[in-house]
């Protein structure tokens, strides 16, 4: 048996590029060398928020595509690392900021962001399909009206100014381009280990409690115990998108964690797809697009009436997304390879 | 008090696998189970027969925890496990099977069987992929072997056959060293060659594993059983061996509607 499978496996190691796949592999470039064609605004505005709300889309696809949990909170918890960067760091706002270094920051930040991540899910585990949105909508509503009328450590309605990204390594990770490489690295991290993750033991875990949990219990496991975990996990991806979010932003105040806000990130993920962890970047892009430049094509009036027009044939002709479109087309564009001198 | 606990301690130490105490189940005010008083030896193999709605079915949430009984105790290998969550039971080697297959369709049959070894061992919560080499994988290899399922190995469950699906069904249950298993109605549905496939894998189970079957096919209930129980309207009312049970004139009445071939 061992014999059978040593060579399977070494194959399978010094292939590297098979492993990683052509796609991969040309995504990555054209992320590396974007920066040489693009403005400091598409660097920023388009590049680099487009990867900060993909992360935050990236960790509702985690519960919703693996686990079954659609989630409104995401942009609370990412809310929650991003008040923490405010609070215990340095803001401009001259309520607490504490100054600790960033270095002390940035983890505490993500560990309280999974923390509540964890807790929000084990409120929301009790519940299933429409009612753990119902229900993570109603927390990220209270957590926004008590942002907005708590004054004492929320600073209330104008929340935290003057938020600044660190400077080290002789860098200012705000300047446009370190901030892109930053976001993209950050965004690899995230994206690679939710690959990976998706075929571990405890991403089959969770996609077996999505398909049944009746049989989980069945042969084993706590149930509850998994999905909690899975809250715990998205919370430190959607709690690294908050810190680079407030970095990006400069400031939080509450309307950065409205139900708007709430509401935008289902919007990408479902845009972008959630069967692959790749979706939610894509929808992120194609939002991010839109809300940037709808109102140059329509006009002030109108341009949200055209992202929900684009949101509307998405979900209408693809369930799936983007990621769907594209699954459903590349069979024909496989056939037409196929045929003699096509 | 005190002698109580002695009492049923000394009772539990027994060579039984289950032991059930009037074990009753209420819904509303519907009694599915009335006070049910079984024992079965460990590695006993049982069959439970009954007309539809006589409780078998019930009988095993209540043991397995899919949910509590109102009344009544239940131990498994003398440890009273009555209100335990189900996966602490399945911890202590209780397993089952369902009437209606409850599988993973997102997963493969391989991954299916690895989640179902994994899930009585420690790394439950693994964020590492498992090597091919990792012992449960090896198991669920096992496994795949003994339900000839090897071909299916990597297929997704959702696409399987009906048969084949029945046939995860006992391998999930077969999973992470079990010591009693419950198998509920394991041949629904299945054709003639794959009744003889299920009757070969439930005699080629290792002797220690005892086993409650609910099956309506009395040719393969009384072909891998030893003792027959009857169930009636959420009561037992006859236990004897598959012989004296054929040719009981009251089961037959109930349960056959008369003589059958």
């Amino acid at each position: 048996m061992a014999t059978t499978d040593l060579p399977a496996a070494s194959a399978a190691k010094g292939n590297w590029f098979e492993r990683i796949g052509a796609g991969h592999f040309l995504l990555a470039v054209a992320l590396l060398v974007y920066p040489a064609v693009a403005s400091d605004f598409f660097l920023t505005q388009i590049g680099g928020y487009s990867l900060v709300l993909g992360m935050l889309a990236l960790s509702l696809m985690m519960l919703a595509g693996y686990g079954g949990m659609v989630s409104l909170a995401q942009i609370t918890v990412a809310g929650v690392a991003g008040y923490a960067v405010a609070i215990f760091g340095e803001n401009g706002a001259n309520v607490l900021g504490f100054g600790w270094p960033w270095w002390i920051v940035v983890p505490w930040a993500v560990l309280l962001a999974s923390i509540a991540s964890a807790l929000i899910g084990w409120i929301a585990v009790r519940t299933q399909g429409i009612y753990t949105i119902m229900i993570t909508l109603a927390i990220a509503t209270a957590i926004f009206y008590f942002a907005q009328q708590n004054y004492a450590i929320f600073n209330g309605f104008s929340g935290f100014a003057g938020v600044r990204a660190p400077q080290f390594w002789g860098v200012d990770w705000r300047a446009p381009l370190p901030f892109y490489y930053l976001c993209l690295g950050i965004a690899v991290l995230a994206y690679v280990a939710v690959l990976y993750g998706a075929r571990s033991t405890f991403g089959l875990t969770l996609q077996a409690v999505r398909d049944n949990p009746r049989r989980m219990r069945a042969i084993g496991y706590d149930v509850t115990a998994h999905k909690v975990f899975a809250w715990f996990i998205a919370g430190i991806v959607a709690g690294l998108a908050g810190v680079l979010m407030v970095w990006f932003n400069g400031r939080i105040s509450p309307g950065t964690i409205g139900v708007g806000a709430a509401i935008n990130i289902l919007i990408i993920a479902v845009i972008g797809g959630m069967r692959h962890p790749i979706g939610p970047f894509i929808g992120a892009v194609v939002v991010v697009l839109m809300q940037t430049f709808a109102i140059d094509i329509v006009g002030a009036q109108r341009f949200n009436t055209l992202i929900g027009l684009v949101f509307l044939a998405i979900v209408f002709f693809s369930p799936d997304g983007i990621l769907g479109l594209w699954e459903r087309i590349k069979p024909h564009l496989a056939q037409e390879g196929l045929r003699p001198g096509g | 008090m005190a002698e109580n606990s002695v009492a049923s301690r000394l009772q539990g130490t027994g060579a039984f696998a289950l032991e059930l105490e009037g074990v009753g189940r209420q819904f509303g005010a519907l009694v599915a189970l009335a006070g049910i008083d079984m024992r079965i030896a460990a590695g006993e193999r049982r069959a439970v027969l009954g007309s539809n709605g006589a409780g078998k079915t019930t009988l095993f949430n209540t043991i397995t925890g899919d949910f509590l009984p109102t009344s009544g105790r239940i131990r498994f290998f003398g440890e009273d496990i009555t209100t335990l969550p189900a996966h602490e039971r399945i911890r202590r080697g209780l397993r089952r099977t369902y009437q209606i297959s409850q599988l993973f369709k997102g997963l493969s049959v391989i991954d299916s069987i690895f989640l179902a070894c994994r899930g009585v061992s420690r790394r439950r919560f693994s964020l590492l992929r498992p090597a091919a080499t990792d012992v449960n994988m090896v198991q669920a290899q096992s496994i795949l072997h003994a339900v000839h399922l090897e071909a299916e190995r990597d297929i997704l469950v959702a696409t399987l056959s009906h048969g084949q699906q029945r046939q995860l069904e006992i391998a999930l249950a077969l999973a992470g060293a079990p010591r009693f298993i419950l198998f509920d109605e394991p041949a629904a549905g299945l054709s003639p060659t794959e009744r003889r496939d299920l009757v070969a894998i439930l005699n080629a189970l290792p002797k220690h594993i005892g086993y409650v079957i609910i099956e309506h096919d009395l040719d393969v209930a009384l072909r891998v059983s030893e003792r027959v129980s009857m169930m009636h309207n959420g009561r037992l009312f006859k236990e004897g061996t598959p012989e004296e049970i054929e040719n009981d004139p009251e089961v037959q009445e109930i349960y056959l509607g008369g003589r059958h071939g």
